[in-house]
């Protein structure tokens, strides 16, 4: 039987006759602007997906609740809307512990609905129940239990509000059987019950001149930018500091897009798989400015050797960002758009009487080493086809326009350093937990948040073991993502390591078969399959998969089983010694 | 280092929790907490004693959690601090008197007594507490419970006198 919708946006179910927590539910989330959330039923859910039946909200069911989870990100990721997913109790919960870790990793705004057991039946060790709130506390930015109808549309409406404001993350709301089947009706809610939560918007203006001031003296700045750059919104006002400064600018591997690559001032990626120059202006840098960006150990190496001679200015919308790894000489705290509003409006007022300064010698030195330290790899035409070659006829077949989204290894590095990003939210990948099997559902989540875009997902063999299962919810749903598997046999980065560190021992890093034959895999998963194995035919196997317009495509890219991801600074090491080879090490 | 800290937070299920999850998460250590409603409806007021090296990186953490509204550190000399402990010492016909002069001392109550125990309660600033115990340790503690540390700002530099009110000034 279909629930009825009545006037007003009120619906009754018919199979209850009565307004109940499961349609007040539906309505709040209606209310947030929901248009598609991302899920699979249980037992305790059930009656939260009657309603859904004639609800505006279009509902993707995914195969497994973390390919759920990660289809939400890839959405909220790729649109920065809230990404909303909803999944039963129990097993169903501890299946988004991943994606919700992830998504407090990356500060992805995220809504997770769970059902919960019987009010009645908590605590009692019942079919399908975990402490669902319990396990939120650890990975969540906040967590619900909510144990009356009535306070449903408030807590929808701060579990919105905490996840899309101040520094964005996943919020869970866990609700029992009984109370989404409790009669009750809809209230307009309201934020009153957030008494804690008042996140800082606007940075101090004080902070902000001082800020301006030491960059406008410094002869060796740099911005350092990270992913904050790109929740806050502020590509434009980052863009327009950049050149009144004339500073140069880092991107991390979650800020990826926030600057063009294709830009003078752009010097790519710092960190572990940075470039050598991103990497070392930093080092050399006499003030440091990061916007948005949180110290991570992949970007500083050895801490106490990262940028030793560098006053920093640390820009967050998170306070706690602020000192906690590196001492800040200019805290501001504030979100990126504002801030950068606010020191673009200072420097202004600073160029009506000054030029920018030249920094000739600064600039200078940096040309060097983008000229004597470029990335590189060596395509040889009868050789195995290189990941890097690949990425970049890619890069050039798609004008670079693609949305991509990546699994986590040697792949994502090669696809952050060769995919030349120009716009913000065109990268979509797992950076703080290095989730692996993060691409395909991801990619589900951006195609469908945008239609009209050409998604591909840059994938390995290892990754894409751990969750082709949502290449069914791509070919059922009509997402007509191009899935490029680099197969190179093995956990590549893992080889890399023990190749590197354990003396060549490798240990259970072998996936090279057999078995799956990849294309024979997508074709029984609804989706075109191709391969390509040999370096000529490369370009036309690419023309191939953009062609395919109706289904997704799934193409098997064999490469160098041996390649290794450089430039690297092994783990803990100072970013004073990058190894651009295997020679360095 | 050791820190006093009073964190007001929201009187809902699960804050607890969620602070003394985030210390384990974050390796910090809570050496003594206590917690109780407030005379404000709805909030609660939890006071920790933490050893923490880094005690501003705490303070933003603890200020992240949704439901903390406040936290305040009470600095060396503006808090007033208190613990109460109850303490069963071993005693016979012959220690009873002695021990209970001692006790006076310390505006200890005799809450139980048997003919081998005599059962204090004692309130009072951390060290007050520790002197009676060093004053009671020779004739032999048998049970000893003690609360979670309560602080509370000083207003002005008035101190009651010894033995007044609740204890021991300190």
């Amino acid at each position: 039987m279909r629930p009825t919708r009545q006037p007003g946006g009120f619906f009754v179910s018919q199979m209850t006759q009565q307004y109940t927590g499961s349609n007040s539910l539906l309505q709040s989330l209606e209310h947030e602007g929901v248009e598609m959330m991302f899920g699979v039923p249980g037992g305790a859910i059930l009656p939260a997906y009657d309603p859904l039946l004639s609800s505006p909200i279009r509902h993707v069911l995914a195969r497994h609740e973390q390919g759920a989870g990660h289809m939400a990100e890839g959405f909220a990721q790729a649109t920065g809307r809230v990404g909303v997913v909803m999944a039963t109790s129990g097993p169903g919960a501890t299946n988004l512990i991943t994606p919700l870790q992830n998504a407090l990793m990356d500060s992805t705004p995220l809504v997770a609905i769970t059902g919960q057991v019987p009010t009645t039946a908590i605590g009692s060790d019942a079919f399908q129940e975990a402490y669902t709130t319990g396990l939120a506390m650890h990975c969540t930015k906040h967590s619900y239990l909510v144990t009356d109808a009535d306070e449903i549309p408030a807590i929808v409406h701060e579990a919105f509000h905490l996840a899309s404001t101040g520094r964005p993350g996943p919020v869970l709301v866990d609700i029992p059987k009984d109370v989404l089947n409790q009669p009750t009706s809809w209230a307009e809610p309201s934020l009153a019950g957030l008494p804690g939560y008042r996140p800082t918007r606007a940075g101090h203006p004080k902070q902000v001149r001082a800020a301006v001031r030491m960059i406008e003296a410094a002869e060796r700045p740099v911005l350092y930018v990270g992913g904050g750059v790109i929740k806050a919104g502020a590509a434009a006002e980052l863009l327009r500091f950049a050149e009144m400064m004339n500073v140069p600018v880092v991107t991390t591997l979650m800020a990826r897009g926030a600057f063009p690559d294709q830009h003078p001032l752009a010097l790519g990626m710092p960190g572990m798989h940075g470039t050598y120059p991103a990497t070392t202006a930093i080092q050399k840098s006499d003030v440091l400015v990061s916007l948005g960006a949180r110290f991570d150990d992949r970007v500083t190496g050895n801490v106490a050797a990262f940028a030793p001679n560098a006053k920093v200015v640390h820009v967050d919308v998170d306070p706690a960002e602020i000192g906690k790894v590196r001492k800040a000489d200019v805290p501001i705290v504030g979100d990126a758009k504002t801030v950068l509003e606010a020191l673009v409006a200072e420097t202004t007022s600073l160029r009506a009487t000054s030029p920018a300064p030249a920094r000739e010698p600064w600039f200078a030195q940096l040309e060097e080493w983008r000229v004597s330290r470029p990335l590189s790899y060596d395509q040889q035409e009868d050789g195995p086809i290189k990941t890097q070659y690949f990425i970049e006829q890619l890069h050039k077949a798609t004008g670079g326009n693609a949305i991509v989204t990546a699994g986590v290894g040697q792949h994502q590095m090669w696809a952050s350093q060769f995919w030349e990003f120009s716009r913000p939210r065109q990268w979509v990948n797992s950076g703080g937990l290095g989730t692996m099997g993060f691409a395909v559902p991801a990619a589900v989540g951006a195609q469908l948040a945008r239609p009209d875009d050409l998604v591909v997902a840059l994938d390995g063999d290892g990754c894409f073991q751990m969750t082709f299962q949502e290449l069914i919810t791509a070919s059922v749903e009509k997402a007509p993502i191009k899935v490029f598997v680099f197969n190179n046999g093995g956990y590549g980065m893992v080889k890399q390591w023990q190749h590197l560190f354990y003396d060549g021992r490798l240990s259970a890093v072998d996936l090279s078969g057999p078995v799956p034959d990849y294309p024979k895999l997508a074709e029984a998963l609804g989706c075109v399959g191709l391969r390509a194995d040999d370096p000529g035919e490369v370009d036309t196997v690419i023309d191939k998969a953009l062609g395919v317009e109706d289904s997704p495509v799934v193409v098997e890219v064999v490469v160098d089983t041996e390649e290794m991801c450089f430039p690297m600074v092994p783990a803990g090491g100072s970013n004073d010694n990058i190894a651009m080879g295997r020679e360095d090490l | 280092m050791q820190h006093t800290l009073a964190v007001i937070v929201e009187n809902k299920p699960g804050v607890l929790a969620r602070v003394s999850a985030m210390f384990s998460n974050r390796g910090f250590n809570i050496h003594s907490l206590a917690v109780g409603p407030t005379h404000v409806e709805g909030r609660s007021r939890i006071t920790l004693v933490v050893d923490a090296p880094d005690l501003e990186q705490l303070k933003k953490q603890l200020h992240k959690l949704v439901n903390v509204i406040k936290v305040h550190e009470l600095v060396d000399g503006e808090g007033i601090e208190r613990e109460v402990m109850l303490v069963r010492v071993s005693s016979n016909a012959s220690t009873l008197g002695e021990i209970r002069e001692r006790a006076s001392l310390f505006d200890a109550r005799v809450v139980d007594l048997s003919a081998s125990s005599l059962t204090f309660e004692v309130s009072g600033s951390p060290p007050n507490l520790s002197a009676f115990l060093d004053q009671v340790r020779p004739y032999g503690i048998v049970d000893l419970v003690k609360s979670g540390r309560i602080a509370i700002r000083r207003t002005s530099a008035f101190s009651p006198p010894v033995g007044a009110g609740a204890g021991m000034s300190s």
